[in-house]
């Protein structure tokens, strides 16, 4: 298998030149609205399927037509698969960004322009070349209206010829993009063997960069973390969702609205869920608080701005321990801010979302497959523990395409939690629905409809006695409220412990989300290029669990990296750790809205280093 | 006089057709004002559930906050309860209700929690024809945070203080009748007669029930001046309709005048009858009761029955093609799909 970045030379007009072989970072520059998704879609295909480890990162307006988009494909024969910062190949077909494209690339990098813009006259220190866009589409695609569409799959032909991508892969990648509609995959089959001929005709090679047959994505799949979720959560169960249009969330219950309508319908014909899009995300969260109490497996998704509106609501589940799951995918606040941009900028008001004391627990997926296992736990704790949990993932991981291995079915069975039938009451006589019985604070509940007259107990966001009856006495108030607290302490060790990695070194490491994937290959490059070893400890969950204080105590300075402005997770970690170990902590954020790449980390913990 | 002797056994006590007794639907002991119409509501709710013969534990009551919200703990203590947030208790009754099709959801707002707060929540329940029976305990003013105008005071309506309402009301039947809620009606806390018959009709109704009672505060909008006081509204009520109600499992067969009453059979079987007191009213026309409505307002007059009554509509329920068991309690085999299908999609997405 050829597997080689041996540096093989050949002679081209440049002179000799290494060959760089699967490591490259390939930007698309197009305008918003144009299709170039589906063009993108299949380059990043296409190079998957020729076995090499391949991401693609959308970076997009928030509009629908007319404004600049970039879409980032990085292949990489490691596996490194965070964005790269620096673009190796760039693709510019959008007139209005074209010159600031060219401007900022790395001396050596690859200009694909599309003609008329006559780039080629700005750098010396690059490789320019020039298509024909108009004049190549107008023959293989007769009809006017779709050429402006059609015109982006002639990138992906000259791509794939320059860097030598198989075309078998190309047209299967195609077959696959427009599975069921014959016509169109022609038609840009076509667009692509035109770019094809014309960069075998007319260009002449003259970048170092290659795609050669690998072995490294053998049976994986790709896909994004919305869809992701959206497959875990209807595995996990969930019987009740609802939802509020909302970048860049919407994307999750529109693909279980797909997943279920083709896998939980009944025998009967009949939905064995119910999916409601809501008025807004008071209305959704406040379903899901209604369905939680009547016993659904009850969850919505939405993002930043919505939570903050789910604020309220989040306080009534906490304090009448209704069960439920929100996904949170986070995008770049405050308010509106940047809805198109990823971001982890949630993490300190969602744990303590809602007035008075409150807090929540926070599950927090970096991959795909996480997005899938964890909807089970958190479906699992939300019952489990009567309490709302929060599943943060964000636009990068929620929005853009991933590689993952095939998900598991999940071997465990579903849990439902602490839940007296009418059997289980005929038995016990009564209940009181918030005394804390097993002593881990968690009381019992019964569901609406429970044939029992001994069933029924009242759910009030107002004070309470350990029957649910209205309570203003202090020791009742505070006698609940510690209990949540043992409650919420008792959830350190349900909820998913961190990964780690531990060698013999100083300096930590912690990270979470998809910050995961820069960090790995930054780790890689101090131990490279600087010869640092590094610990490293990856969130996966708030509260943090003891393996989380461990980790701070083995180690002299933890930089704990983030994707916000304020040192959310570490201010976090603050409120949780004994105070001679707050001083180890050092914060390592980044808020460009663009995910996290490994050589910005990388250069920022040296300089905290002092090297 | 007792005239009991010992030795001869106590009446049995009365008990409807499920063999309940009327205890069996009663709540807590109310803490609202003495004399409040949401307590007069209260039981006029336990009587029509009684009377209707439906189980407690089927009932689940819905309420966001305000006086009126808190008067689900003063009846049917043996219904689940939840006491939401301010405004917000339709989309939570939506929750419960689709998790669980087989509750009957009673839900108990006021005019502030309804008409300010409530009014996003409140109108897309009224469009989406959640099986509900909504009552909003309509007093035009809040109580619990001292007696300020709500959105249902009239113009030129008076508080205590003197401070004379200058906006426009707003009527939430028009309102619920233009967005398609079902079963629509107002009624006045002190007609003890009508509002009964409303409420066991409601109970055989299949959709968004709307109800909105006038409900005096006693002590904060009962005086010379306002238009929600018991006197105003025996001043000013004006039935459209003498409303009565034959359960399906009674089965008298009265004869009545189909000149002069308008029977309306209901889901279940039951029937309501609508004895005209004018003339051309046709409840079963959205457009006349809205204009009736309006009507009403022109002319001062406040219009209490069955305005509009759709027996035909599509519950949400039934929009949403749920299975007939409760989602809430399927069972893993059927909401986990098998790994076949896993497989299936993983295969899709390699």
């Amino acid at each position: 298998m050829a597997t080689t970045d041996v540096a093989l030379h050949e002679a081209s007009s440049r002179g000799e030149q290494k060959r760089v072989v699967n490591d490259m970072s390939i930007q698309v520059a197009t305008v918003n609205g144009s299709g170039s998704q589906s063009s993108n879609t299949v380059l990043l295909r296409s190079i998957f399927q020729m076995g090499v480890p391949v991401s693609g990162k959308n970076l997009f307006p928030s509009n629908i037509a007319g404004l600049p988009t970039w879409y980032t494909i990085r292949a990489n024969k490691d596996g490194y698969i965070a964005r790269k910062k620096e673009i190796d190949f760039v693709v510019a077909m959008n007139s209005e960004t074209a010159q600031e494209d060219v401007m900022s690339l790395a001396p050596g990098a690859a200009v694909l322009y599309d003609e008329p813009l006559n780039l080629s006259a700005l750098r010396s220190d690059l490789v320019f070349y020039a298509v024909p866009y108009d004049k190549l589409v107008a023959p293989v695609c007769p009809e006017a209206k779709l050429r402006k569409l059609v015109k982006n799959m002639i990138y992906v032909g000259v791509v794939a010829r320059l860097l030598e991508i198989d075309m078998a892969e190309v047209e299967k990648a195609i077959r696959k993009q427009f599975a069921k509609k014959v016509k169109a995959a022609n038609l840009n089959l076509a667009a692509v063997q035109a770019g094809y001929d014309y960069a075998a005709t007319s260009l002449v090679k003259q970048d170092p960069y290659f795609i050669q047959r690998m072995d490294k994505t053998q049976g994986k799949i790709i896909i994004d973390g919305n869809s992701a979720a959206a497959l875990g959560c209807m595995f996990a169960g969930v019987t009740f969702i609802s939802w509020y249009p909302i970048t860049p969330s919407s994307s999750l219950p529109e693909a279980a609205i797909e997943y279920m309508k083709r896998f939980r319908i009944g025998p009967d014909g009949k939905a064995t869920f119910a999916i409601v899009q809501a008025e807004d995300e008071l209305a959704a969260i406040g379903m899901v608080i209604g369905a939680g109490w009547s016993g659904a497996r009850a969850m919505t998704a939405t993002a930043g701005p919505g939570i903050s509106l789910m604020a309220e609501f989040s306080g009534l589940a906490y304090y009448t321990e209704i069960p439920g799951v929100i996904w949170d995918v986070q995008r770049v606040g405050p308010s509106t801010g940047l809805p198109t941009r990823t971001s982890q900028g949630d993490i300190l008001s969602t744990a303590f979302l809602s007035h008075g004391d409150t807090k929540h627990i926070l599950l927090i997926p970096c991959s795909a497959e996480e997005c899938f296992s964890m909807a089970h736990d958190a479906f699992d704790l939300a019952e489990h523990f009567q309490t709302l949990v929060f599943v943060m993932s964000d636009l990068d991981l929620g929005m853009n395409n991933w590689m993952a291995d095939p998900f598991h079915y999940p071997e465990k069975p579903i849990k439902r939690g602490k839940v007296l039938s009418k059997e289980d009451l005929d038995r016990v006589g009564g209940f009181a629905r918030y005394k804390d019985v097993d002593n881990d604070g968690i009381g019992y509940r019964t569901l609406p409809g429970t044939d029992h007259p001994a069933a029924a107990w009242f759910a009030r966001g107002s004070g309470h006695n350990e029957k649910g009856q209205y309570s203003e006495r202090p020791d009742d108030y505070e006698k609940n409220m510690e209990r949540l607290n043992r409650k919420f302490e008792t959830a350190r060790s349900f909820v998913p412990r961190p990964e780690v990695w531990t060698g013999k070194s100083k300096i930590g490491i912690i990270g979470y989300g998809t910050s995961h994937w820069a960090l790995i290959e930054s780790r890689d490059q101090l131990r490279k290029e600087y010869y640092i070893e590094t610990d490293y400890l990856r969130l996966r969950a708030y509260p943090f669990t003891r393996e989380v204080h461990d980790f701070v105590r083995q180690h002299d300075r933890v930089y704990l990296v983030e994707q916000n402005r304020d040192a959310q997770m570490l201010s976090l970690l603050k409120l949780d750790l004994e105070p001679s170990l707050i001083a180890r902590l050092y914060s390592i954020a980044h808020i460009h809205g663009l995910p996290l790449d490994a050589r910005s980390v990388t250069d920022e913990l040296m300089t905290m280093e002092g090297k | 006089m007792a005239t009991t002797t010992a030795g001869t056994p106590a009446p049995a006590p009365k008990t409807n057709r499920i063999g309940l007794s009327v205890i069996d639907y009663r709540g807590g002991k109310t803490t609202l004002c003495a004399g409040c119409g949401h307590n007069a509501i209260s039981e006029r709710i336990i009587d029509a559930m009684y009377e209707m013969g439906i189980k407690p534990e089927r009932v689940a009551k819905l309420s966001g906050i305000g006086c009126s919200s808190k008067s689900p703990a003063y009846f049917m203590g043996r219904s689940h309860s939840f006491n939401a947030v301010h405004g917000r208790m339709p989309s939570v009754a939506t929750g419960a209700v689709l998790a669980n099709r087989n509750l009957m959801a009673l839900g108990v707002s006021g005019d502030g929690d309804s008409a300010s707060i409530g009014m996003g929540q409140f109108v897309h329940l009224m469009r989406r024809n959640l099986p509900i029976i909504y009552i909003i305990e309509d007093n035009g003013v809040y109580g619990l945070t001292k007696g300020q105008f709500s959105a249902t005071a009239d113009m030129g309506s008076k508080l205590k203080t003197g401070v004379i309402n200058d906006l426009p009301p707003i009527d939430t039947c028009a309102m619920a009748i233009t967005l398609g809620a079902t079963f629509v009606g107002r009624s006045f806390s002190g007609d003890k007669k009508q509002l009964h018959a409303m409420l066991k009709a409601a109970i055989a109704h299949q959709g968004t029930v709307m109800l909105d009672v006038v409900s005096p505060c006693v002590t904060f909008n009962d005086h010379e001046g306002s238009t929600k006081s018991y006197k105003y509204m025996k001043d000013h009520d004006e039935p459209l309709q003498e409303v009565s109600f034959v359960p399906a499992f009674e089965d008298i067969s009265v004869e009545y005048d189909a000149g002069t009453t308008i029977e309306v059979t209901m889901h279940d079987g039951s029937r309501l009858r609508l004895r005209k007191l004018e003339e051309d009213y046709d409840p079963t026309n959205r457009i006349r009761a809205i204009t009736r409505l309006n009507e009403a307002h022109e002319q001062g007059e406040v219009l209490t029955g069955v305005f509009y009554v759709n027996t035909k509509a599509p519950s949400f329920v039934d929009l949403l093609n749920i299975t007939e068991q409760p989602l809430a309690t399927l069972p893993e085999s059927i909401v986990r799909p098998g790994r076949e299908v896993l497989e299936q999609v993983m295969e899709e997405l390699r």
